[in-house]
C-alpha cells in the first residue's frame, strides 16, 4: 500500500517531537542552502517542530553572501556605453551604497539583461558584437559549472566582447568558519541539495570528523526536510555524528567528477570576502591564467574595494545564524521587500524575504498563529 | 516583541518606472495609489474591480479596458488574440455583466508580417464567436522599427450587469466559502517557459480562454455568490490576500485541496517561483454563502472549463486580514501579495 505524503510527513515530525522530547538541552540545526530556507517557509515547517528544535539559515543564498564592494561595483558597471550587463534574476534588484540597483539602473536606461543560463549571456555577445557584454557570475558550486562552460566556450569561439565578473564561492569553507567561530552555536547541518550534487555527500566528512556535527543531506521536498530534522536530532541524541543521505536520487557520495574537472580546469582557489564572515582564505574562486582575459575585473579594471555595510543592516548576522530578521532593527521598518535595504530581503532565496512573506516577519512563526 | 507588519504601510518610494511596476503586486499598487487615483479618482475609479459600475436610468452597466503586450505573440494555448478578447470577456463575466461590445485598438511594429496580423485577428475571431461577444469598433496605428515583432492591444468593453445581487468584497461575511474552476498557474508558466526557456520542451499549455459561459451556469444555478474575480497577474495571492485585507478578515486557504498540475508545481520550482503568485487567465475565483458551496461546485463541475473545480478555502471570523495557507504537512504560513516582476532565481 502507498503511504500519502502527508502520512510520511506526518510520521517524521511525530519522530522529531519523540527525539526532540529527549534531547538534554535545546539545540540548534542550520539550513545551508538558500532553497531550503524557503523550502522551509514555503511548507511550514518552523510552525510544526518542536519548541526546543530551531532552525538556522545560513550562508546559502549566492546574493546575500556577496559584499556590498562588488554589488556596488555591478551598478557602476551597469551604467557603462555599449556594455550589456547579463544576470540571473536573484542580483536585480539588491540595494548598492547608495540606494541604486540594477533593476533602477535599467529603468535608466542601462541594458542589464536577465538571463537563465550563463550560455545566454555567451549566445548575447555573439549576437551584439559592437558591445561588451558582462555576465554576473554568482553562486557555489551549484551554478560555477556552467560558468566554466560559458567561459571555455567564449575562449574557444575567441570572443573579444565577452567577459565575466567572477563572484563564486564554495560553500565548504563557509562552514568551517561558522564552526570556528564562537559566538553561534551549531549542532548540525541540512547539508545544501543542488551544492550535494556537485561536490558529493562525502564531502561533508571532515566536517562531522573534525567538528562532531552531524550532516544530513536532503532534497526540498517537506518530508525530506522534517525526515532529516527527526535524524539530526536522534543523531545528536545518541552522540552518533554521520552522514546521511536522504537524497540519494540525485546526490552521490562523490558527487559529480566531471563538473568538479570542468571547475578545476576553469578555476583557481582564493581568498574571497563574504558578507557576514569577511575574508575567508580558500573560500573563493578565480579564472585561471589562461582565461584571464575574460576576466571582467581586469577587462575594466575593477579593483576590489571594502565598502561597509548600509547602515542598521544585519544581514551579516542573519546568514550566519547570529540573529532573526526580527532582531534587525530595520526588519519590516526601515527595511521591507519593496523598500529594501539588504540583500537577505530581496533575494528570492533570502531569509529576511522569506520571513517577511511567510510570516509576517513575527519573531516566531508560531506566534503568528498564536 | 512582536510586531505586526504590513508590506504596504511603508510607501514605496520611486521616481522612475521599473518592470516590477507592471506586475501586478505591491509596486503597481503604489503606481496606482500615488499617482493615478489622487488625480483622477472617483467612486467609480476608487473601487478598483475588475471592471467600473455605471447606471444609466434602471440599467447598470459595467465598463473595463486592459492591454496586451505578451511576448511571444503565440505561446501553447494560446496567443495575444485569444488573451485579449476573454481578458475583456471575464473582467465584465466576473462583474455579473453580459457582454454587449468590445472595442480592440491596435499598436502595430513597423516590420510585422501580414502572416502575423492575420493569425492573430483569426484568433480574435473565433474566440469572439466562442465567448459570443462582438467587436464593436476599434483603431489601428503603427510604430517605428523595434527587433521583434510587435503588436501591441488594448481592449474595453462594456457589459450589462443582470446578477440581482450585488458582487462586491464588502459583502463578503466569515463562513463563505471559496471555489477556483480549474489548475491554477498553466498560463503563466507556459508563457514564461516559451519566452524565456524556449529550448525546454514542456506539456503545460495556458488555460486561456473566456469564463463568461462558466459563469451564466453558476449565477443561474445560486443568488449565493458573494464575489468574483479572475486571478490573472499576481496570481491567486494577489486577489485572496486583497480579499482578506479589504474585508479585515482572515481567509485559511487548503494547500492540498488547491489544484496544480505535477508539471506546472515541477516548472515553478524549477524557476524558483510560487504557483499562487503566477497568473492564469482561464480562472475565477468564486466567493460563496457556504450553504450554496457544495451546489456551486457541481454546477461548475459540469461545465467543461470547471471540471477540476475545487473547494480551495473558507472566510473566518478573525480580524486580522491576513489569509493563511495550511500546508500539506499541517504547517502554517501567510499568504502575501507578491511584490512586482517575477523574477527566476539563480540555483
Amino acid at each position: 500500500m502507498m503511504i500519502s505524503l502527508h502520512e510520511q510527513a506526518r510520521y517524521w515530525i511525530d519522530r522529531l517531537h519523540a527525539a526532540a522530547a529527549k534531547l538534554s538541552r535545546p539545540v540548534q540545526f542550520m539550513e545551508v542552502c538558500g532553497t531550503h530556507t524557503v523550502s522551509a517557509f514555503r511548507c511550514g515547517l518552523h510552525s510544526v517542530i518542536p519548541e526546543n528544535v530551531k532552525l538556522l539559515s545560513g550562508p546559502g543564498c549566492p546574493v546575500c553572501v556577496t559584499s556590498q564592494g562588488q554589488i556596488d561595483q555591478l551598478i557602476a558597471l551597469a551604467s557603462q556605453e555599449s556594455l550589456t550587463l547579463c544576470t540571473y534574476g536573484d542580483m536585480l534588484r539588491v540595494t548598492g551604497s547608495d540606494g541604486s540597483s540594477l533593476e533602477k539602473a535599467r529603468s535608466r536606461g542601462a541594458s542589464v539583461k536577465v538571463i537563465y543560463s550563463a550560455m545566454d549571456a555567451v549566445k548575447c555577445a555573439q549576437a551584439t558584437p559592437g558591445r561588451q557584454v558582462v555576465f554576473i557570475a554568482v553562486g557555489f558550486e551549484t551554478t560555477t559549472p556552467a560558468t566554466a562552460v560559458a567561459i571555455q566556450a567564449a575562449h574557444r569561439l575567441g570572443l573579444k566582447n565577452f567577459s565575466a565578473f567572477i563572484s563564486h564561492k564554495l560553500v565548504l569553507p563557509a562552514m568551517r568558519a561558522l564552526l570556528r567561530s564562537d559566538d553561534v552555536r551549531i549542532d548540525g547541518f541540512l547539508a545544501p541539495g543542488h551544492v550535494s550534487v556537485i561536490i558529493g555527500a562525502e564531502a561533508y566528512r571532515r566536517i562531522v570528523k573534525r567538528y562532531q556535527k552531524p550532516c544530513v543531506v536532503v532534497g526540498f521536498e517537506d518530508v525530506q526536510m522534517a525526515q532529516g530534522l527527526a535524524l539530526l536530532t536522534e543523531m545528536v541524541n545518541e552522540s552518533r555524528m554521520e552522514i546521511v543521505n536522504l537524497y540519494p536520487q540525485a546526490v552521490s557520495a562523490r558527487g559529480n567528477p566531471r563538473a568538479r574537472q570542468l571547475m578545476d580546469d576553469t578555476f583557481q582557489v582564493r581568498p574571497v570576502s563574504w558578507r557576514g564572515l569577511g575574508l575567508l582564505p580558500h573560500s573563493g574562486l578565480a579564472l585561471r591564467d589562461r582565461f584571464k582575459a575574460f576576466d571582467a575585473c581586469e577587462r575594466f579594471g575593477i579593483e576590489a574595494i571594502d565598502v561597509p555595510e548600509p547602515a542598521g543592516c544585519r544581514c551579516g548576522d542573519v546568514i550566519t545564524g547570529r540573529c532573526s530578521p526580527a532582531q534587525c532593527a530595520l526588519f519590516g521598518h526601515v527595511c521591507t521587500p519593496v523598500n529594501p535595504i539588504g540583500p537577505c530581503m530581496v533575494s528570492s532565496e533570502g531569509t529576511c524575504g522569506a520571513w517577511f512573506k511567510y510570516a509576517r516577519g513575527r519573531a516566531l512563526p508560531q506566534e503568528v498563529f498564536a | 516583541m512582536i510586531r505586526t507588519l504590513n508590506p504596504s504601510a511603508v510607501p514605496h518610494k520611486w521616481d522612475q518606472i521599473t518592470l516590477a511596476h507592471g506586475g501586478g503586486g505591491l509596486l503597481t499598487d503604489s503606481l496606482i495609489q500615488q499617482t493615478i487615483l489622487p488625480r483622477l479618482g472617483n467612486s467609480a475609479l476608487n473601487e478598483l474591480l475588475d471592471s467600473a459600475q455605471l447606471t444609466v436610468g434602471d440599467a447598470r452597466l459595467a465598463m473595463t479596458i486592459d492591454s496586451y503586450v505578451v511576448q511571444p505573440l503565440f505561446f501553447p494555448g494560446g496567443d495575444i488574440g485569444r488573451l485579449c478578447v476573454s481578458g475583456t470577456v471575464n473582467d465584465l463575466a466576473v462583474s455579473g455583466a453580459k457582454p454587449l461590445g468590445i472595442a480592440l485598438s491596435f499598436i502595430l511594429g513597423e516590420g510585422l508580417s501580414r502572416s502575423t496580423f492575420d493569425r492573430v485577428l483569426e484568433s480574435i475571431q473565433q474566440t469572439a464567436r466562442e465567448a459570443n461577444v462582438r467587436i464593436v469598433t476599434g483603431d489601428t496605428k503603427v510604430i517605428g522599427h523595434g527587433t521583434e515583432e510587435t503588436i501591441f492591444i488594448t481592449t474595453a468593453g462594456v457589459g450589462i450587469v443582470q446578477y440581482a445581487q450585488p458582487l462586491h468584497p464588502d459583502r463578503i461575511e466569515p463562513g463563505d466559502v471559496i471555489l477556483i474552476n480549474g489548475y491554477l498557474a498553466d498560463h503563466g508558466l507556459s508563457v514564461m517557459l516559451a519566452r524565456e526557456l524556449p529550448q525546454v520542451k514542456s506539456v503545460i499549455r495556458s488555460d486561456v480562454a473566456p469564463l463568461n459561459g462558466l459563469v451564466d451556469v453558476i449565477l443561474a444555478s445560486t443568488n449565493d455568490v458573494v464575489f468574483m474575480r479572475d486571478p490573472t497577474r499576481g496570481g491567486v495571492a494577489g486577489v485572496v490576500a486583497d480579499l482578506a485585507q479589504r474585508t479585515n478578515l482572515h481567509i485559511t486557504l487548503q494547500e492540498d485541496a488547491i489544484p496544480v498540475r505535477s508539471e506546472t508545481l515541477h516548472a515553478a520550482d524549477m524557476l524558483g517561483l510560487d504557483p499562487l503568485e503566477v497568473a492564469n487567465e482561464g480562472k475565477v475565483i468564486f466567493v460563496v454563502r457556504p450553504h450554496a458551496a457544495a451546489s456551486t461546485l457541481e454546477a461548475m463541475k459540469s461545465h467543461p472549463l470547471g471540471k477540476d473545480a475545487a473547494i480551495i478555502g473558507v472566510v473566518e471570523k478573525k480580524p486580522d486580514g491576513l489569509c493563511e495557507i495550511r500546508t500539506s504537512i499541517g504547517g502554517r504560513r501567510i499568504l502575501q501579495k507578491p511584490y512586482g516582476e517575477q523574477l527566476p532565481r539563480i540555483c
